[in-house]
């Protein structure tokens, strides 16, 4: 479904995203794991169409959609969040989100149920009215989730919707994302919290300081030298806090 | 709802009846009010709704203003034709601008003020040029006939100014319910958000823009037909740029009723102001004051009312 | 009228006016590369400084030159009290609020002028007015020497300022990095406050230096503020070297324009470079970023 070839982008220069790849297939949620700075918003912006990659291809169900704008990847079917959450402040949830409702419709009352559809989905019926100004950390992350949804993509892009999030807050929306999933949208998604990733990923990509170290399920991917080097020194005190 | 739709019917009513009733000093203020109530939604829209503070919107305005005044004065036109004529001139000029300053990636107050520094340019031009007389300034023949977009009676300037705020207030509610108003209010919020969901950001901006230059031009021809004189300093001063981003932003910027409410509000400053001066002697030059309090009312309600005036006539804060 | 000497006059009258621009351009940058706001009253705060700087010849008989300690002083202090009372406040958010509360107040300060100092145009007579001094084929007004001089003098003052004095490494490390700044103990308020007095106080030295040549009325600030906007972004936002190499630039483009397009026209070059410097190069000549 999704294929990213040898993507290489640089920020002056630093090296961010160093020839990485990877694959989605229809159907999966891949998680996509990796140290801080280790260059995952980069790519995922990079396949989003928010940077022009220096180098490498992304192609979506077959079609290349490399350095095309984020509105025309959006139209392909494909629609990110972010990590830091970016409500639109000043209007309500149900505005917030019918703005993603409206790619799909220019008619306001389908829209808007469609908004109200998507809320029920992720659990925020009740807060349909509140301004995206007042939500909660857990309100945002749920916020960004449904308005990305109500564009109705194929694949959607995570970028650490459990970061900031409590245990039980985290329980609750792997939950919601299970349910995205099996209402037939395919997910990619960043994560730091471990223990969120191996009970929702059927695979995972290792990204190290750019580089792409390791691919697998979850279980082979804790076993994998590398990672533990590179990353589960580091991560396994969050597993345990987790 | 009912209680909206009542106040508006209610509302309506009082302005048609105002100027059968009032002197005719009254009317033209009234004029006044909506006529300023127009040109501010022009500047509402692209401003308050779509979040593209213009510094410079009086470029628009100039415009449309020398446009059907040139083909009405030097080629001979009707400037009712030239109206729509004008229109597409001030659009037109929009559309450069935003497809120039949004292609270059301006935002915020880059933007606010590259539109300063385009209407300071065809200021000096339009001081500078031959067919727009330069400095002297441009005078419309006056020949009171409807056909000729001259009124002998005040009145019906009066009624013309409502009918144009009336349209700007229905252009202004169609944003608020449609997708091209929620696409602007999600652009204004937060461009990167809007682009990730699909929204096509420049080409928004462009079409907002286009759209709010056709409005504040046909503004401006409006105002050329009223006094039947412009010169460069009216037509692309800095004055009516204020004018029309603080009557907005007082009255509340990107809201249906902003622009009125704020116009109603200044209106209402100048001639209180214009009453001190004729009671208390010493104030004899208060013609200042009003603005003095106009700036202070801006900067209190940027700092703490950023929905303007309208935000004191809501209990809740605004959702569908 | 294409004669080299003609054009000698105007490159040097376009420099001597340009010294002068450069200290205003100069506070207008401190103030965009410590706080990152755009100071929109930046005209209109010079325009006052320039009538205190003609009530004190016109009141005490004090010489513009004379007043630049007291000016200076006093616009140091002004700038320091408004940022604590009003710029401080809102300077965080939205980058077009602050722009509309300094639109805001210079909305009120100029017509505050308007209704205490009239719509009069005021000069002040200086004794050496009339005196010139010959540089080549060029007659140059004795008073614009002096000011171009004094205008540098300032500026590297203001320069040895910020290299030297621990305030000025301050508003350095603040400018860089506020976070930073903030972390290792420096007072990221007081440097802001600070920061916006000294960006007042150029403008009250500009305003002694310009008042033996120049005019005042209350629309005085309009003409100067697309003027050192313009400078500040062809040098590039927040750059004291832009600053200063822009100043120069406007200087005699202005002048220039002025003796080739005439007086009305000629103004047209600063707002044409204005806009050509944002759509193809908004980070300007020195900046690092726009």
């Amino acid at each position: 479904m999704l294929e990213v070839r040898d993507i290489s982008k640089s920020f002056g220069g630093l090296k961010a995203v160093d020839s990485a790849s990877l694959d989605v297939a229809s159907g999966e949620i891949v998680g996509l794991i990796g140290p801080n700075g280790a260059g995952k918003t980069t790519l995922f912006a990079t396949i989003a169409g928010f940077h022009r990659p220096d180098a490498g291809t992304v192609s979506f169900e077959g079609k290349p959609i490399t350095g095309l704008a984020p509105h025309r990847i959006c139209a392909t079917g494909m629609v990110r969040t972010f990590q830091i959450t970016q409500p639109f402040a000043g209007i309500s949830v149900r505005e917030n989100i019918m703005v993603g409702a409206y790619f799909r419709t220019a008619d306001r009352r389908l829209a808007a149920r469609e908004a109200e559809a998507v809320a029920a989905l992720v659990g925020m019926t009740d807060q349909l009215d509140q301004r995206g100004a007042d939500l909660t950390v857990a309100g945002r992350k749920r916020l960004e989730l449904a308005r990305a949804l109500a564009t109705g993509p194929r694949l959607l892009l995570l970028d650490e919707v459990m970061a900031g999030l409590n245990p039980t807050e985290i329980v609750e929306i792997v939950g919601v994302i299970r349910n995205i999933r099996a209402s037939g949208v395919t997910i990619l998604l960043i994560e730091h919290v471990m223990q969120a990733v191996t009970s929702l990923a059927e695979r995972v990509y290792v990204l190290n300081q750019g580089r792409m170290i390791a691919e697998g399920t979850p279980a082979a991917i804790a076993d994998n030298e590398a990672v533990i080097e590179a990353y589960l020194g580091h991560g396994a005190a969050k597993v345990l806090r987790a | 709802m009912s209680r909206a739709v009542l106040l508006c019917v209610v509302g309506l009513a009082a302005a048609v009846a105002y100027p059968l009733l009032v002197p005719n000093y009254l009317v033209t203020i009234g004029m006044l009010v909506f006529f300023t109530a127009f040109i501010g939604q022009s500047w509402n829209i692209a401003g308050g709704f779509a979040g593209q503070t213009s510094f410079g919107h009086v470029v628009f305005f100039g415009t449309g203003a020398y446009t059907s005044t040139i083909l009405q004065v030097t080629y001979g036109w009707n400037p009712w034709l030239a109206w729509p004529v004008a229109m597409a001139a001030g659009g037109a000029v929009g559309w450069m601008i935003a497809v120039l300053s949004f292609r270059a990636g301006l935002r915020g107050s880059y933007f606010a003020l590259i539109t300063l520094a385009f209407a300071e340019v065809f200021r000096i031009l339009a001081n500078s040029v031959p067919f727009t007389k330069g400095g002297l300034g441009m005078l419309i023949k006056a020949d009171p006939r409807p056909a000729n977009f001259q009124f002998k009676d005040p009145i019906w300037i009066y009624y013309l100014a409502l009918l144009l705020c009336i349209v700007s207030l229905l252009i202004a509610w169609q944003l608020t319910r449609s997708r091209f108003g929620a696409r602007l209010v999600a652009i204004r919020e937060n461009e990167d958000a809007a682009r990730a969901l699909g929204i096509d950001v420049f080409a928004e901006k462009v079409k907002v823009l286009t759209l709010s230059g056709a409005m504040c031009a046909a503004g401006g021809t409006f105002y050329a037909q009223k006094y039947l004189y412009i010169d460069p300093g009216i037509a692309f001063g800095v004055d009516k740029s204020v004018e029309m981003l603080l009557v907005s932003m007082v009255g509340g910027a990107g809201t249906i009723f902003g622009p009125l409410i704020g116009s109603f509000t200044l209106m209402g400053i100048n001639e209180v102001t214009r009453w001190l001066a004729s009671v208390v002697p010493a104030l004899k030059n208060v013609q200042p004051l009003s603005l003095i309090v106009y700036g202070i009312m801006l900067i209190l309600i940027v700092a703490r009312l950023p929905d303007g005036l309208m935000s004191l006539f809501r209990r809740r804060p605004r959702h569908a | 009228m294409f004669d080299p000497a003609f054009l000698f006059a105007g490159v040097l009258n376009g420099l001597l006016a340009g010294g002068i621009y450069v200290l205003v351009a100069v506070g207008l940058t401190l103030i965009y590369g410590v706080l990152h706001i755009i100071n929109f009253a930046h005209g209109s705060l010079l325009m006052l400084a320039m009538y205190a700087v003609f009530y004190l010849w016109r009141l005490i008989g004090i010489d513009p030159y004379a007043a630049l300690p007291v000016v200076i002083a006093g616009a140091f202090g002004f700038g320091f009290v408004l940022y604590r009372l009003l710029i401080g406040r809102y300077n965080h958010g939205r980058d077009e609020n602050i722009l509309l509360i300094t639109l805001g107040l210079s909305i009120v300060i100029d017509n505050v002028a308007l209704l205490f100092f009239g719509g009069d145009t005021q000069t002040i007579d200086v004794p050496y007015a009339g005196t010139f001094v010959e540089i080549g084929a060029a007659f140059l007004p004795l008073p614009k020497i002096i000011s171009f001089g004094a205008s540098l003098v300032i500026c590297a003052a203001l320069g040895v300022y910020m290299a030297k004095s621990d305030m000025g490494k301050a508003i350095r490390a603040v400018a860089k990095e506020r976070q930073g700044a903030r972390l290792v103990g420096i007072d990221v308020e007081n440097v802001f406050a600070v920061s916006y007095g000294i960006g007042i106080a150029c403008l009250g030295a500009a305003a002694c230096l310009l008042m033996p040549t120049y005019y005042v009325t209350p629309s005085s600030g309009h003409a100067f503020v697309l003027v050192a906007f313009t400078i500040v972004v062809l040098g590039g936002m927040g750059s004291f070297a832009g600053a200063a190499v822009g100043g120069f630039i406007i200087g005699i483009t202005e002048s220039l324009g002025g003796l080739f397009l005439g007086e009305q026209l000629g103004q047209i070059g600063i707002s044409l470079i204005f806009i050509l410097i944002l759509l193809l190069k908004p980070t300007g000549l020195f900046g690092s970023k726009a």
